[in-house]
């Protein structure tokens, strides 16, 4: 029972917590690792359930980031013929939500393509896949203004009942939104992995031929998970994109999708709480060292408590906690048995 | 008996001229002959004769340079593994194989994989029926892991187990793949002898379940208790076909194999 409130209780705190204290600072970069999260919860469907290590993971949030900006800020394409098509501006939602929609696409080429190739050669095309997304957000300038970026990209909005449909350009607003999408995407990955759907991406992940052995068609499952992974990294890089309200080609930086990694390897793979665990510990602790390090002393710290991490605890945080409580449990189940048979005696 | 022989006239597998070429290696030249249904018949033959490699074949895990595998009729060596165990025809691994990191529980919840319907929004929905196939799935294991004796294993990691007991895991995963025809590669290899005893009970009683079985294994003495039929293999050619009594009196055969049995015996 308690094990089932805590997460909701978790929530809580954390839609309270931040808003009491009403420290803009402290909101912004929970905000933003709260955005890198849900990206890490994304790349964990991929890496901890289905084993498949997406290092281009940051494409698909670069994907949302993109497409979501360009639709709600209109753009018009010249495709060779006698008139450029033109796209106007789009409400901001039905952007977000074709961001969401062209990184699932996107997902769905790259899971495809990973019928062919697994493992390491997995690992070459996703990275390739976003260096190539870099640079043609780089180079097609007419489009994505290349460096020079994406500017005044329109915040989200909201409904509300006491001001009608505002736009969200309140950091509080902003936290609260990230939160709730962050929500829905932990149910989403906790409800699939924990159905057959989620068994079969497991299966992939344990043992591939006996999987299939038993008839489950890993290709296809592999898809349902990188179209998914996919879609919420790119739900991600949409809030990001109407938060930031700038995008340029540098969101396809390899150093974010490490980022990710990091938030789940440390936190626990394969565990629904690890990568929220660890993006919260490697998300906010750079932000806490800035204030009390030097900028080289900073990434030595950061890097030094990431070894630590995965050197301890190599299966991340999460499952060390759990483990630690089933030890417990174990130890304290042992002492009343052994009571028992003493009275019994 | 011989009327369930009568009845079983009709082979469930039939393996057509079946030949594997690893670039240069012939591992089968050419391979024909039948599986009746309800029957276990063993495939047996010495080391590198070609049976595994006969079971990668059937169960679409490799695709063979020429011949035929037919399933009631269907031809199999066009189908992904996958499709094959859709249809019904399952196997085991020579090799060890689980899924380690999971409860032995959800190790043959997985291999229920093919008798459920849950898809991606019927799982995201929590549908009624969905929950419901779930119990239903639940249910089924219980009785499988009772049926192959590991209940009282349920709850632990599958890789924490003993190696008899992985081994009797690989079968219990298979089961809940609702197999017609279960092939199974050297179950007992590496088991002590009452581990084995327990064993051929358990392949019987499977096959009294209605499952046909195609066995690869190399205790003479479990092949020759409990088979219906032997297939003798060597060097990637069948060198001998029929009943038990009558391979072991056959010249060839103790030449080929079983030869070795008896030497191994006696040192
Ligand atoms: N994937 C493979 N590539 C090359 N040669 C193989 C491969 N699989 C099996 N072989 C060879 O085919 C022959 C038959 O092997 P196998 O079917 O495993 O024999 P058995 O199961 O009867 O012991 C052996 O000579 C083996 O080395
Ligand atoms: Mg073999």
């Amino acid at each position: 029972m308690t094990t089932r409130l805590l997460p909701w209780l978790f929530v809580l705190v954390m839609a309270v917590g931040p808003l009491w204290l009403g420290d803009q600072y402290i909101l912004y970069v929970l905000t933003s690792t709260g955005i890198f999260i849900i990206g890490a919860m994304s790349l964990n469907l991929l890496l901890g359930y289905t084993g498949q290590l997406s290092l281009g993971h940051i494409a698909f949030f670069g994907i949302g980031a993109y497409t979501s900006a360009l639709l709600s800020l209109g753009f018009d394409l010249d495709l060779g013929g006698a008139e450029p098509f033109v796209l106007g501006p789009q409400p901001v939602w039905v952007a977000f939500l074709g961001g969401i929609l062209v990184a699932a696409l996107f997902g769905f080429l790259i899971g495809k393509l990973a019928f062919r190739v697994r493992g390491a050669y997995f690992v070459i095309v996703t990275i390739s896949f976003a260096q190539v997304m870099r640079m043609v957000a780089l180079n097609w300038v007419d489009l994505t203004e290349g460096p020079m970026a994406l500017n005044n990209i329109p915040p989200l909005s909201v409904w509300l009942p006491w001001d009608g449909v505002i736009p969200l350009y309140r950091k509080e607003y902003n936290y609260l939104l990230v939160l709730a999408v962050a929500v829905v995407c932990f149910l989403v990955i906790q409800r699939l992995v924990q159905s057959r759907v989620g068994r079969a991406l497991v299966a992939l992940r344990e043992n591939e031929s006996l999987a299939r052995s038993v008839g489950i068609d890993v290709t296809r499952y592999l898809v349902v998970a990188t179209v998914i992974a996919a879609g919420m990294a790119g739900a991600a890089g949409g809030l990001y994109t109407h938060y930031i309200r700038i995008v340029d080609p540098d969101v396809f930086m390899f150093i974010y999708t490490v980022t990710m990694v990091i938030m789940v390897v440390t936190g626990g793979k394969g565990t629904l709480a690890g990568p929220i665990v660890g993006g919260l510990a490697f998300g906010i602790l750079p932000e806490v060292l800035r204030e009390v390090a030097r900028p080289e002393v900073q990434w030595i710290i950061y890097g030094v408590a990431m070894i630590v991490v995965v050197f301890f605890l190599p299966q991340g945080m999460v499952p060390a906690v759990k483990n630690w409580f089933a030890g417990r449990r174990k130890r304290v189940a042992a002492t009343a048995l052994g009571l028992r048979k003493e009275t019994s005696a | 008996m011989s009327l369930a022989l009568d009845e079983s006239a009709a082979p469930i597998l039939e393996v057509r001229e079946v030949a594997v070429h690893f670039s240069g290696l012939i591992a089968i030249a050419s391979m024909s002959f039948a599986v009746p249904e309800g029957e276990i018949v063993s495939l047996i033959g010495p080391n590198g004769a070609g049976k595994t490699t006969a079971f990668n074949v059937i169960t679409g895990f490799l695709k063979p340079t020429g011949g035929k595998v037919l399933f009631r009729g269907t031809d199999l060596t066009r189908l992904s593994s996958n499709r094959i165990a859709g249809l019904g025809v399952v196997r085991t691994f020579q090799r060890t194989s689980i899924f380690a990191g999971c409860t032995v529980f959800d190790n043959v919840l997985t291999g229920m994989h093919r008798q459920g319907r849950a898809e991606t929004w019927g799982a995201l929905l929590r549908l009624a029926s969905v929950r419901a196939e779930t119990e239903r799935m639940r249910a089924a294991v219980a009785e499988i892991l009772a049926f192959v004796g590991l209940s009282h294993r349920a709850d632990e990691l599958a890789g924490n187990l003993a190696y008899g007991e992985q081994r009797l895991l690989g079968i219990a995963i298979a089961l809940a793949a609702d197999p017609k025809l279960l092939l199974l590669d050297e179950p007992a290899a590496g088991l002590n002898p009452s581990e084995t005893e327990a064993f051929m009970g358990v392949v019987q009683r499977i096959r009294d379940r209605g499952v046909t079985i195609l066995l690869v294994e190399h205790d003479m003495r479990m092949v020759m208790t409990i088979s219906d039929r032997v297939v003798v293999l060597n060097h990637g050619r069948i060198i001998a076909e029929g009943p038990p009594e009558v391979i072991r009196a056959n010249p060839d055969v103790i030449q080929a194999y079983l030869g070795q049995g008896v030497k191994h015996a006696k040192g």
